[in-house]
């Protein structure tokens, strides 16, 4: 490959990369860059896809459509860089540096799945770019701080996501609409493990008796026989640790098995409009990781924009999230005044950001002590029912059958 | 020794110390790129000292591999061993499973053999799932360490050389003349009183050392462990296709498939970042046809053509 | 009672899932990684044609059918045929199949990613219905006696037929059916074709109880390749057979001991299988 050849392929690329349009001729400022490493294919493409990518594009659109950043005295637009990694870390990390010394991009979002966000905080960290994690739910806050001082974490804790559930199925048992007897299954795949094995001894010293206790495979074909077994043992609540696809097929069993329980909580994808597009009204009451609070005004403009620019609704948990770390990334470069990563870094720790989903502001680890972390699909609507430091959940009710 | 044995050495040497000292020219893109090919590398010519002779297909790097890096992940997160213990127990783990592996497999061929590996592979994945659903737990498995890239890339081309040098010994041994023989006619080979059994059973424990033992280098680089990941089946399939795009009968065709690979990998990822797969499925394809002896067929071709 | 019948459901997907990729290994020698890639390109028209057009899956098979077919019959003859041709040993096809059809995985996906990056969720007969005194989904139903008609046809189609009988001679021994002045290239493009329509059918059925996603062929390929492998290469019985096994000990083994370890035990048993019968339940010795 000549010199030549390459450099034209590598323009045809950089055109191809841009993912917004500036709005108006008018600015002659060279743009802020910001890059992503998305998984546009592989296992985690769909997450990415429903959850991530709308909202950079969005977020791009409207920075854009108001002229830019006021960076350096101006106003500066935004243009964004984004490569796809096949959710392969090899090439993730590859794709992360790439972006870091090729395409010398001044910030960085965050990637989707922890161990994504976790493998590449080293890069992030050694060019001290501010990494504002969302799909990344642990409870390593305090290691992961102090290794890396540049990441921060706004999605919550693994605890405080078994928390969310157990508050959620006490709030019903006082109310009387739920027993003791708990089915728990959970995906046996790494996030499935962490929480079913979290969920036990606190669902235990909560006073809850878990009936069934079982794991999956991930990819399952048939989920039926869990069902089945979850049925058979009688319990008061469903539990289940699931993926996107086994959410899915978990409800869609239960649906057919008519399994009569007052509380039915499925994990990831829940939240997804997908979710209430395909069950229509039987998922009514249904419970699920996430949720928000549908009702501020910040929330429904940003869910009336996600529609109108992206074409597609917002998912009711970490979309609303991931387009507040963009937030806070605007905020804090606009603070701070000029591309300065490290301080930017310092601003984020220091300071408190007004974001979709209120104030945000990090502890001491880094964290975000105020997420939601269960929401109720009530109306074609998932508000949640169980947060940490929100304070605007609503009471969960009984689900009422399959209809 | 003859003359051309030591010339080789010699090349070997030089490049060694050239890809040694890669890391001090560049510790950022091209190293993240570097670290890459040679966990590749790694993987695809210690996959070919087994599959290269016997013309067996083994799908069930990823299975070693996963052995690895979940190990290291498990021994560090839940139970407070060291790196270095995990990384040595983990090859240890893996040659045995290997040997039980190769111990099933002698009656398989073909493509009987390529599938058993496979479904192997994914069954060791949910079995060690299953496990540590049900007895060992989870707090999740972090691999924190102080390691730098360039630390791993180290580690990982010292695993290369060890490879090359026990592939170049073993070609040079009794056991490698028994596999070459083996590959063209087993018959014939035990025939002459070759244990054709335990020659391949050794060769494929060794294909499992190395890839558990990679598995746990790679495993910091990583940082977080989850075993669809490590055991992930893409990743027994593109060792092979990096081995058979290079060719598998000379022990450095791998690595002239796994360095265009990645080159070429990385101006597709470059040039089309919204549609990189597409491509890459493409320029697979274009491979094929083009180039039907891999990329060690083109050289020699080159090298032939300059001999005349 | 309803084990049996709960696996023998799940039997009628893997079968679906298998029987194409039969047909392109077992006759026209093509080990082909897209396999999976074409099941969820099945699955793909189904869910855009039911969210587009509302229009039933099984419409959709009906329409996809004859697409994939033309559209394998092409892959077949333009771009696997050459590779037939130069290869000298059965070895070096393997070999450029595998390459070259893991590529035009990596494309299918591509294209795919490209129409639909998201879960392709939609609901289609997911309601309980009565048989036996047992409740069963009523996708999973019909994906069953579908895949039983496609099945049977085949087998009848294989054993009583003039060209079945050719494309079972061409599995058995390429070079004898040459010799008996059956047209090898034209019969396995046929076989290669058909396998590839029979692949998108299952797509299109599955796509109603399984939420597919573009990058997910990967683990349908493997169960493919696991079952006709399981069945022995080049029997139609044999994948039906492996079909069934694998279904009902996956199902026996979620209900009865734990779900944890259905795969688990799939694995086991066709390694145990391959253990005592190297060349799978239906197989010729080499």
């Amino acid at each position: 490959m000549t010199i030549g050849i390459k450099r034209r392929a590598l323009l045809a690329g950089a055109s191809a990369l841009t993912l917004t349009a500036m709005t108006s001729a008018a600015f002659a400022a060279d743009p802020i860059k910001f890059g992503v490493v998305a998984h546009l294919t592989g296992p985690l493409a769909g997450g990415e896809a429903v959850t991530h990518t709308p909202n950079i594009e969005l977020w791009a659109a409207q920075v854009n459509a108001r002229g830019g950043l006021k960076v350096d005295g101006g106003m500066r637009p935004v243009e964004v860089i984004t490569y796809d990694d096949k959710t392969d870390p090899s090439e993730h990390i590859k794709a992360v540096q790439r972006l870091a010394t090729q395409d010398k991009v001044d910030f960085m979002f965050s990637p989707y799945g922890t161990g994504f966000n976790i493998a590449a905080a080293p890069i992030y960290a050694k060019y001290d770019f501010p990494l504002v994690a969302v799909s990344a739910i642990t409870d390593q806050q305090e290691e992961l701080s102090k290794r890396f001082p540049n990441m921060f974490f706004t999605l919550g804790t693994t605890t405080g996501f078994v928390e969310g559930a157990l508050d959620a199925l006490t709030t019903l048992r006082e109310a009387g609409s739920i027993g003791n007897t708990v089915a728990m299954v959970n995906v046996a795949d790494a996030f499935g493990i962490e929480l079913a094995d979290k969920a036990r001894p606190m669902f235990k010293e909560a006073g809850f008796e878990i009936v069934y206790d079982k794991s999956y495979p991930l990819g399952t074909p048939d989920l039926s026989p869990v069902v089945k077994g979850a049925k058979a043992a009688e319990p008061d609540a469903f539990v289940a640790w699931s993926y996107p696809p086994d959410t899915f097929a978990l409800t869609e069993q239960a649906i057919i098995e008519d399994l009569q329980v007052n509380a039915f909580y499925t994990a990831v994808a829940t939240a997804f409009p997908a979710f209430s597009g395909k069950f229509g009204s039987k998922i009514e009451g249904n419970l699920g990781a996430g949720g928000i609070n549908p009702d501020t005004p910040a929330m429904q403009d940003y869910r009336a924009a996600h529609l109108e620019i992206t074409g597609g609704e917002a998912d009711y948990w970490a979309s609303a999230t991931y387009y507040a770390s963009l937030q806070i990334l605007e905020q804090a470069i606009e603070g701070v005044g000029t591309i300065d990563r490290e301080a930017t870094v310092a601003y984020i720790a220091d300071n408190s950001f007004d974001t979709v989903i209120g104030e945000v502001s990090f502890d001491e680890q880094n964290n975000s002590m105020r997420f939601w972390s269960v929401g109720q699909w009530i109306d074609g609507v998932f508000h949640a029912v169980a947060d940490t430091g929100m304070g605007d959940s609503v009471a969960p009710v009984a689900k009422d059958g399959w209809n | 020794m003859k003359p051309a044995e030591l010339r080789n050495l010699g090349i070997g040497a030089v490049l060694v110390a050239l890809a040694a000292i890669f890391p001090l020219v560049n510790d950022g893109y091209w190293l993240s790129i570097a670290t890459t090919a040679m966990m590749y590398i790694a993987l695809s010519t210690s996959w070919s000292l087994f599959s290269g002779p016997t013309h067996l297909i083994a799908l069930s790097t990823a299975a070693f591999f996963g052995i690895g890096g979940y190990l290291v992940g498990t021994g560090m997160s839940d139970y407070d061993t060291s790196f270095w213990s995990m990384a040595i127990l983990a090859p240890l783990v893996a040659t045995a499973v290997a040997l039980l592996i190769g111990l099933a497999t002698l009656r398989l061929s073909g493509v009987y053999f390529v599938i058993f590996t496979l479904g192997l592979a994914e069954m060791i994945r949910n079995l060690v799932s299953w496990v540590q659903n049900n007895f060992l737990g989870s707090r999740g498995l972090y691999v924190l360490t102080d390691f730098t890239e360039a630390h791993i890339y180290w580690m990982l081309l010292g695993v290369s050389v060890v490879v090359f040098l026990f592939g170049w010994w073993i070609n040079r041994s009794r056991l490698g003349f028994a596999l070459k023989i083996i590959g063209n006619d087993e018959e014939v080979a035990r025939h002459v009183g070759i244990n054709t059994a335990w020659s391949k059973v050794i060769l494929f424990m060794s294909t499992g050392f190395f890839a558990a033992l990679i598995g746990a280098i790679v495993a910091p680089r990583y940082s977080y462990i989850e075993p669809n990941v490590v055991f992930s089946p893409q990743l027994s399939f593109l060792v092979v296709i990096m081995a058979l795009l290079g060719g598998t009968h000379r022990l450095w065709g791998p690595l002239v498939g796994v360095i265009p690979f990645t080159l070429a990998w990385e101006a597709i990822s470059v040039s089309f970042p919204n549609s990189t797969t597409l491509f890459l499925g493409l320029s697979f394809l274009i491979i094929v046809y083009v180039l039907p002896d891999g990329f060690t067929g083109l050289l020699e071709k080159f090298t032939r053509r300059a001999a005349k | 009672m309803d084990i049996l019948l709960s696996g023998l459901l799940l039997s009628g997907t893997y079968a679906l899932i298998a029987m194409g990729l039969n047909l392109q290994y077992g006759v026209a020698r093509i080990m082909n990684l897209a396999n999976g890639e074409m099941l969820v390109l099945g699955g793909l028209a189904a869910f855009w044609m039911y969210t587009a057009a509302a229009l039933s899956p099984l419409l959709t098979a009906l329409i996809a059918a004859p697409l994939a077919f033309s559209g394998n019959w092409l892959l077949y003859r333009y771009l696997l045929l050459p590779l037939v041709r130069r290869a000298k040993t059965q070895g070096q096809l393997e070999v450029d199949s595998i390459l070259a059809t893991f590529g035009m995985s990596f494309a299918l996906v591509g294209i795919m990613v490209s129409i639909h990056g998201e879960y392709f969720t939609y609901s289609y007969l997911a309601e309980p219905f009565k048989i036996l005194g047992q409740t069963v989904a009523l996708n999973r139903l019909v994906a069953f006696i579908v895949a039983i008609g496609i099945g049977g046809g085949l087998y009848y189609w294989l054993t009583h037929t003039y060209q079945g009988t050719a494309v079972r001679a061409v599995s058995v021994s390429t070079e004898a059916a040459g010799l008996v002045g059956i047209n090898v290239e034209r019969v396995s493009a046929f076989a290669f074709a058909l396998g590839g329509a029979v692949t998108a059918v299952g797509g299109t059925l599955i796509s109603t109880f399984i939420t597919l996603e573009a990058s997910v062929g990967v683990i349908f390929t493997m169960k493919a390749l696991i079952i006709i492998i399981m069945g022995g290469v080049g029997d139609i019985r044999g994948a039906i057979v492996a079909a069934v096994i694998l279904g009902l000990v996956e199902t026996t083994v979620a209900s009865v001991i734990d779900p944890g370890l259905t795969l688990v035990a799939a694995y086991v048993i066709f390694l145990a299988i391959l253990l005592f019968r190297p060349q799978g339940l239906f197989g010729r010795r080499a």
